[in-house]
């Protein structure tokens, strides 16, 4: 870990003018990852903004009928929130299969959404990653790639985002509110937030350098069947092989994200427009430019079995 | 004493203290945190700096150039470490790859240097100032691909090749048989705490407080690695928060410790952090493994084969994974053949039941898949293949083995009669099945000696080498020294772990619990004589009992033949041979119910039970504990550990507790365990043998033959994840 400096700030204001100040800080919330990637020298930032003092953490309603959810709710609060539990079950579903109890208890909304890939290679400084360090090349490709990305991906980079609660709120279409170092505000959709890694991986979303979340927004709900379903090798404390987060109509309508397949929840209006063609037909176009390597190639007709159960589970 | 005639009634038999499930002795200290572990013995030596270990970037090579000024320039650093520096250091008998590496590297991650400063921040920040240059060479990562090139190789306590009769000719004439291959992958132990160590030098005296299962060896170890007089180096584990093996040697944290406190004049303490753990130190080698078992129309074995492939370091040993298979069931025709490749991976050694795990894994897949061709009940088949003689010599008998009592009883309690045909059952979106396999671990036996003191007070001390792995040693040593002395269990004091102390048998191989109260048994049987012979009584008549020396007519307190002065007894067990006359085994049965989702494949455990012969049950509380961690420890291996090889740059990619997953709670149904009643007085006066192995062996074949009778699905490579079901799944409804 490299030796840093921190301060605390008491408004978004604050946040965003102490980082247009140090552009090497980092803000710290929760630190479930933060502070593991630093001890790992993988983050290295010589500065760090703590928000955790900031009265980021309520769940209001929205005019719209949605809810706005502060980006210091932490994970737990909002999956056990009754209005959520009611109305964005998918939601509550997606953050209770993620992590464990006491890293949820510290984990917050904006964090989770901005947490870093799980891939191997990224987590070992010896080996060369672009997501790391811009231009050194990517050993990911070539070697144990079980838990890495089948479609999306780039020749940079083939790692995955691993956050539940993400895909949750792509299937949810959430919006992202942030503010800029010189206090402009503005809302980027979650569909817009993260990105593809393209040959710039190491960015890894639409905030721009010192931009800060201020909340999380969901619009007024839309009903249905909610479901999350994650698959993993063990049955709690895993990082999912697949999972899929699933609204489901009475008429038979719906949508569908994926997690666990691409740099990004993965989701498609033309995908979600075949739901009533069953699991093969919305995978189908989900996966039309899938490229999967030996080690994971198992996880395309993983998604559409268990999308099949998920549907069959909603249409009881 | 020496044990070399059956054991017959003695003190121990009374089972006032023996045999009871009390709880453990140190359970408080390690409930409420007190038990001090060896990184957090800020107590034992002032001024205590911190080193942090760099490992190699690199699997195969040299280093060309390592330019540690920034690093020594950096705040609070007292000094660096390396193979150029550090003076001459030697290796270990028990080590195959050097614990200091450079310039040459032998594997990833191998320690090439220690950076020691004032806190752990500086020591770590200061070690990734370091620059390296490496010239890489070219090794030998894929064991597949190595396995041709393999040689005949002997294990510690086995041959490299064994054969009974014409077994090629009694294969091919077979009118049933069975030819398969199956695969385990690396495992790492996974132990919570990890490898750590604090060393001191006063003079030329190095004592080291640290983490380890075998006292002797280590200190033996430690001083020829620092090319030091054994008795200069004192050594220190009273509490090893999990060993599973990887902590049987000396480690890269013990040695570094000693040289960066002979470097900077202070006490250091090093741990391995978690991402090095995996590549630094051992793990349990991969194996490929073949077996050929032929039998009668009515399953008789007449021949059967298993020859097992494993790659290691060069020096390092094969795993054993055929022994079981010379003498778990009959058969006239029989071989086995232990191959060993050169790998440049990091070094392969023991871990939970080297052997008998990896190979029952393969084994026991091997008798359901027999069962199934020859249409019989997989427990009925290997009730007609028992034998109550070594198959391989017919003159040597097992001491006890009661494997077709095990099998019954599993049977019976587990409901196994419900068992149907493969993908008959379904429950909801679970396709439910039942699986079964043997148990069986040999019962080795270890030369192991204490020191027993009885005080004024009537308090019992005993002192010996012998480490408490988590497993209750501090217990079932208690409850022993008890027994014999006629004291309450309050009234004993045991002190482990020292180098100090006299020299145990140790933690391993599951020969801790029997040869170590054994030899604390034959401690207490001289302190015995040593009081009757002060309080003046007849030897033959003296009782011990409730704190007092009972003879025909007296009743003396105990406390009475300390009152001057201290009575101090020092004994061993050493065994004769009766170890080789007749074959020592620990037995047992495995059953498991499981679950596989119909559309994802997920397997999950519903309900396991095993039951185990294995000679006196000293502890049935502690001896649970045991055996339900290593059927939770065998869940993981058939379910979801592998250490994944990355063959390009020759490394365990996952190499931290994120990556590696071993069960959690969620994944452990409930867990049954029966002991047999049983007492084997041909392996000690104690009339034990152990159980922190058996639980282990054969638990995930049970699980793969459950997956089988689930789903209809044979899988032969282990760990059976999902993505090896899911292309023979039926189409989800």
């Amino acid at each position: 870990m490299k030796p840093f400096t921190y301060e605390r700030v008491g408004s978004p204001a604050e946040a965003a003018e102490a980082a247009a100040r140090r552009p090497d800080a980092r803000f710290i919330a929760g630190g479930t990852n933060l502070l593991d990637l630093m001890k790992l020298q993988i983050e290295a930032p010589a500065h760090l903004i703590d928000v955790n003092g900031l009265a980021l953490d309520k769940i209001e309603a929205t005019p719209e009928g949605g809810l706005r959810i502060g980006a210091l709710v932490r994970n737990t609060d909002l999956a056990a929130d009754p209005r959520v539990r009611r109305d964005y079950g998918v939601l509550t579903r997606a953050l209770l299969a993620g992590a464990s109890g006491q890293l949820r208890n510290r984990a917050t909304t904006a964090g989770n959404l901005l947490q870093r890939t799980r891939c191997p290679y990224f987590y070992d400084t010896n080996m060369a990653c672009n997501k790391r360090r811009p231009g050194s090349g990517c050993s990911a490709i070539g070697g144990v790639t079980r838990q890495h990305a089948v479609v999306g991906a780039s020749d940079a980079c083939i790692a995955t985002h691993p956050s539940d609660m993400a895909v949750a709120m792509r299937v949810l279409d959430a919006t992202v509110e942030t503010v800029k170092p010189q206090g402009a505000t503005r809302t980027v959709p979650i569909a817009e937030f993260h990105r593809l890694p393209g040959d710039t991986p190491h960015v890894d979303s639409a905030l721009e350098a010192g931009e800060f979340i201020t909340a999380v927004t969901l619009p007024k709900p839309v009903g249905g069947s909610q479901h999350y379903r994650k698959v993993r090798d063990r049955a709690s404390y895993a990082f999912a092989l697949v999972s899929v987060a699933a609204i489901v109509q009475p008429d038979g309508s719906g949508r569908v994200a994926l997690g666990g397949v691409a740099h990004k929840p993965w989701r498609m209006e033309a995908a979600d427009a075949a739901i009533a063609g069953g699991a093969s037909a919305v995978t189908a176009r989900l996966f039309a430019e899938a490229k999967p390597t030996e080690h994971n190639a198992f996880k395309l007709p993983l998604a559409e079995r268990a999308l099949s159960s998920v549907l069959a589970e909603a249409r009881g | 004493m020496k044990f070399d005639t059956p054991a017959t009634i003695n003190p121990i038999d009374q089972l006032k203290v023996i045999g009871q499930p009390v709880d453990r002795i140190d359970g408080r200290l390690k409930t409420t945190g007190a038990a001090p572990y060896a990184y957090e013995r800020h107590d034992v030596a002032p001024n205590q700096a911190y080193g942090h270990v760099l490992g190699s970037a690199i699997a195969k090579g040299r280093i060309t150039s390592m330019d540690v000024t920034e690093a020594e320039a950096a705040p609070g650093v007292l000094a660096v470490v390396t193979a150029e520096n550090a003076g001459k250091v030697g290796k270990g008998k028990f080590n195959a790859a050097r614990l200091l590496g450079g310039p040459e590297i032998e594997h990833y991650h191998q320690a090439i240097a220690l950076v020691v400063a004032g806190t752990f921040e500086q020591a770590r920040h200061a070690t990734s100032l370091i620059r390296v240059n490496y010239a890489p060479s070219k090794g030998a990562f894929d064991l597949a691909a190595a396995k041709d090139s393999a040689k005949p190789a002997q294990g510690t306590n086995s041959e490299a090749d064994s054969k009974v009769g014409d077994f090629e000719g009694a294969f091919a004439s077979a009118p049933v048989k069975l030819d398969a291959t199956y695969t385990t992958p690396d495992q790492g132990h996974a132990m919570m705490e990890p490898h750590a160590s604090i060393a001191a030098w006063e003079g030329d005296k190095l004592t080291i407080w640290t983490s380890n299962q075998m006292i002797d060896w280590s200190t033996g170890d430690l001083a020829k690695t620092l090319g030091i007089s054994k008795d200069l180096v004192h050594l220190v584990s009273p509490f090893v928060g999990g060993g599973f093996g990887g902590k049987l040697w000396v480690r890269a944290d013990a040695l570094l410790a000693a040289l960066g406190a002979r470097a900077t004049k202070r006490p250091v303490k090093v741990a391995l952090t978690r991402p090095l753990m995996f590549n630094n130190t051992v793990h349990r080698p991969a194996t490929i493994q073949r077996l050929r078992i032929g039998a009668t129309r009515d399953g008789k074995i007449t021949a059967i084969g298993h020859e097992s492939w494993s790659g290691n370091l060069p020096g390092g040993k094969p795993e054993t994974a055929v022994n079981q298979t010379r003498i778990l069931y009959a058969g006239p025709h029989r071989l086995t053949a232990t191959r060993l490749a050169f790998l440049d991976l990091p070094e392969g050694n023991a871990m939970r039941a080297p052997g008998e795990a990896p190979g029952m894994m393969a084994l026991e897949i091997a008798m359901d898949e027999m069962a199934e061709k020859l249409s019989l009940d997989p427990v009925e088949f290997r009730i007609r293949n028992d034998t109550q003689v070594d198959p391989e010599k017919p003159g040597r008998k097992f001491s006890q083995r009661r494997l077709v009592e095990c099998l019954r009883t599993g049977a019976e309690r587990f409901g196994w009669a419900a068992r149907k045909e493969p993908k008959a059952v379904r429950d909801g979106r679970w396709l439910v099945g039942l699986g079964m396999a043997a148990a069986y671990r040999a019962a080795p036996v270890n030369k192991s000696a204490a020191r027993v003191r009885l005080d004024a007070s009537g308090v019992v001390t005993v002192e010996t080498d012998m480490t408490d792995i988590g497993t209750g040693s501090y217990t079932i040593i208690a409850q022993t020294a008890a027994e014999m002395m006629g004291v309450p269990l309050h009234k004993v004091v045991v002190r482990l772990g020292d180098s100090s102390y006299p020299v145990s048998a140790g933690s391993g191989g599951q020969w801790g619990a029997n040869s170590a109260t054994s030899g604390v048994y034959a401690a207490c049987i001289k302190l015995r004589e040593a009081v009757v012979a002060k309080l003046g009584l007849n030897a033959s008549e003296a009782r011990f009992a409730d704190g007092q020396v009972l003879s025909a007519h007296r009743a003396i307190a105990l406390s009475e033949a300390a009152r001057d002065r201290e009575l101090v007894a020092e004994d061993a067990i050493e065994f004769g041979d009766l170890a080789k006359k007749s074959q020592l085994a620990t037995f047992g049965a495995h059953f498991v119910e499981v679950g596989v989702d119909t559309a994802t494949a997920e397997v999950r455990l519903r309900r396991m039970l095993v039951v185990c012969a294995a000679g006196r049950i000293l502890n049935p509380k502690s001896a649970r504990s045991q055996v339900i961690g290593s059927m939770t420890m065998g869940a993981g291996a058939a379910l979801m550990e592998e250490l994944a090889v990355d063959r390009r740059h020759g490394f365990f990619v996952n190499h931290d507790l994120a990556g590696y997953e071993v069960p959690v709670h969620a994944d452990i149904p409930h867990q049954e365990v029966i002991f047999l009643d049983e007492t084997d007085p041909m392996s000690s006066p104690m009339k034990a043998k152990g159980v922190g192995e058996l639980g282990i062996c054969g638990v995930a074949a049970a699980i793969a033959n459950a997956i089988h009778n689930a789903t209809g699905i044979r899988v032969r490579e282990y760990p059976i994840t999902l993505d090896k079901l899911l292309n023979a799944m039926p189409a989800p409804a």
